[in-house]
């Protein structure tokens, strides 16, 4: 099982606007370089991509959660 | 009635500093934070603290019903907004007003009023005060739009109205190029808003960034004088000073009391700031917008007059009548403010939160420091990346110019990346040495000069 982490400390979310669908559901095949959500840090967005390919098994962050750079966004079988 | 319990609904440097200015004259206050804020040195100062929400400033800052139920649950019977998060929200300002509080600023219409691009033009060109020159609204054909171009000069700026990020905006250096470039908007504005409609405007290019300080109690309002803030980086201002070095005597007379008339034509109580655009070439000044809060910059005209915009706004709100006759308010010498943020300006002034591990403070006459950090601050991801504003104050420019490079010096602020290598570089500039900047020119020297900061 790999894992995408967050790059950065911030808020993360899963939709690239409140009003549209979100980047990637779990059940989702993933390619590298894919954007699978966004991480806000101090008003800045930074889209966070997928380095491996697979299918995401689970987010495990939700969508507007508080994150740490490093921690643990998605889990991903590849 | 005076205030006595102050709630205070924002965060970071400006909640400190209202903390402050409602101390000095015996207000209580209480601070709203969030969960990510509890540590903060407003929380910790302040006499009492009401926690608002989670992290996400849409839950806590951002959240009117939090709020209210907060101030009301604490007893307050006041409310600063600071700036930014509900500070221009007519709504919030109306919601105070219905709990039976006082919000400190002006009336929601009045917010409402001035936000309104449309309408703050409106008011501005009521009471006498030069607008941008351009159409009045859409104009509704080609053949309209190059007339009203060739009356104000060319260049002239399209721009989309129902537009926004830059989106739709055209500038055209003649008749022929207007009336390609007017189709070519015309029909980017519709695709990208459903709305066709165009704007043109005059290009007032080179330009500085002046802004004039009002206070205001209902029925008359006072000027302090100007600041100026060409130094910014997308908009943003970095670099503030007062006066301005680039306005002659008669110019600034005639600005300032532009400012007062609009403000007493709207009845204006509390704190404001006018915005104009200044032609240095013609020497003609444009009222661009009004901010109806205290802004960032305020502590360099409160370090010319030797007045406290905060306490005034405090004891206007608490039914106070202006204190001062215009000829009280006095200026000396020359103030600059600098921001330090949480950024890295080597890297695209990426923003950097993090744990300040040291921090060593300058200090000395003329040197003021409004911030909220402390050793072990933990900054949060969440909100801006504003860290705390270094103000200096010497006779003149270029003394005050000199004590800002010995207080950067002196300034350390350790475990994150910081704006302060921007300041030291720009103080080396020749055109900031001289006053020479309009609002353009720090984005193109950063092309230049970003990557050695």
């Amino acid at each position: 099982m790999a894992e995408i982490r967050s790059p950065l400390p911030g808020t993360f979310y899963r939709k690239p606007a409140p009003d549209q669908p979100a980047f990637k559901e779990d059940g989702d095949t993933v390619a590298v370089g894919d954007v699978i959500g966004l991480v806000e840090v101090m008003k800045t967005f930074t889209e966070v991509k997928s380095e491996i390919a697979g299918t995401i098994t689970k987010f495990v962050a939700d969508n507007e959660e508080p994150v740490t750079a490093g921690m643990v966004l998605a889990e991903v079988a590849s | 009635m005076a205030i006595e319990t102050l709630f205070i609904a924002n965060r970071g440097e400006i909640a400190v500093r209202i903390i402050r200015a409602a101390r000095q004259l015996g207000i209580k206050t209480v601070q709203a934070y969030s969960v990510a804020d509890a540590e903060s040195l407003a929380v910790k100062i302040a006499d009492e603290a009401a926690l608002i929400g989670p992290p996400s400033a849409a839950k806590s800052y951002l959240s009117i019903d939090n709020i209210i139920e907060a101030a009301k649950a604490a007893g307050a019977d006041a409310v600063h907004p600071g700036y930014g998060f509900l500070a221009e929200n007519a709504t919030f300002a109306a919601r105070v007003a219905e709990a039976g509080l006082t919000f400190v600023g002006p009336s929601a219409d009045v917010i409402s009023k001035m936000g309104d691009k449309v309408a703050a033009r409106e008011a501005a060109k009521a009471a006498g005060v030069p607008t941008v020159p351009g159409s009045e609204g859409r104009v509704a054909s080609l053949e309209e739009g190059r007339k009203i171009a060739d009356s104000i000069g060319y260049p002239v700026i399209i721009k989309a109205a129902a537009g926004g990020g830059g989106r739709g905006i055209r500038v055209a250096n003649d008749g022929a190029e207007f009336e390609r470039l007017f189709s070519q908007a015309s029909g980017e504005a519709a695709a990208a808003f459903g709305d066709g409609g165009l704007y043109v405007e005059k290009v007032v290019h080179p330009a500085r960034h002046v802004e004039v300080q009002i206070l205001g109690d209902g029925t008359r309002a006072v000027h302090l004088f100007e600041r100026e803030c060409s130094l910014q980086r997308r908009r943003q201002k970095v670099w503030e000073e007062a006066p301005s070095a680039a306005l002659p005597a008669t110019v600034r007379e005639a600005l300032t009391a532009s400012a007062v008339r609009l403000a007493e034509a709207v009845d204006y109580s509390g704190a404001g700031t006018l915005e104009y655009l200044y032609d240095e070439t013609s020497g003609d000044f444009y009222f661009i917008e009004m901010n109806t809060r205290i802004q960032v910059e305020h502590p360099v005209t409160e370090m010319i007059t030797g007045i406290d915009l905060v306490g005034e706004m405090l004891k206007i709100a608490g039914g106070g009548a202006l204190p001062h006759r215009q000829d009280e308010i006095v200026r000396r010498g020359h103030a600059i403010e600098v921001r330090l943020n949480a950024e890295d300006p080597a890297n695209n002034f990426m923003p950097f939160p993090g744990r300040i591990d040291a921090l060593r403070l300058p200090g000395g006459p003329g040197v003021r420091w409004d911030s909220m950090l402390y050793p072990g601050y933990e900054v949060p991801p969440f909100y801006d990346s504003l860290l705390g504003k270094l103000i200096v104050w010497d006779e003149t420019r270029e003394a005050a110019l000199d004590r800002l490079g010995a207080a950067l010096s002196e300034l350390t602020i350790g475990g994150l990346k910081t704006t302060l290598p921007l300041f030291t570089a720009l103080l080396k500039a020749p055109e900031v040495r001289r006053g020479e900047a309009h609002i353009t020119w720090l984005e193109t020297w950063l092309d230049d000069n970003a990557k050695h900061l």
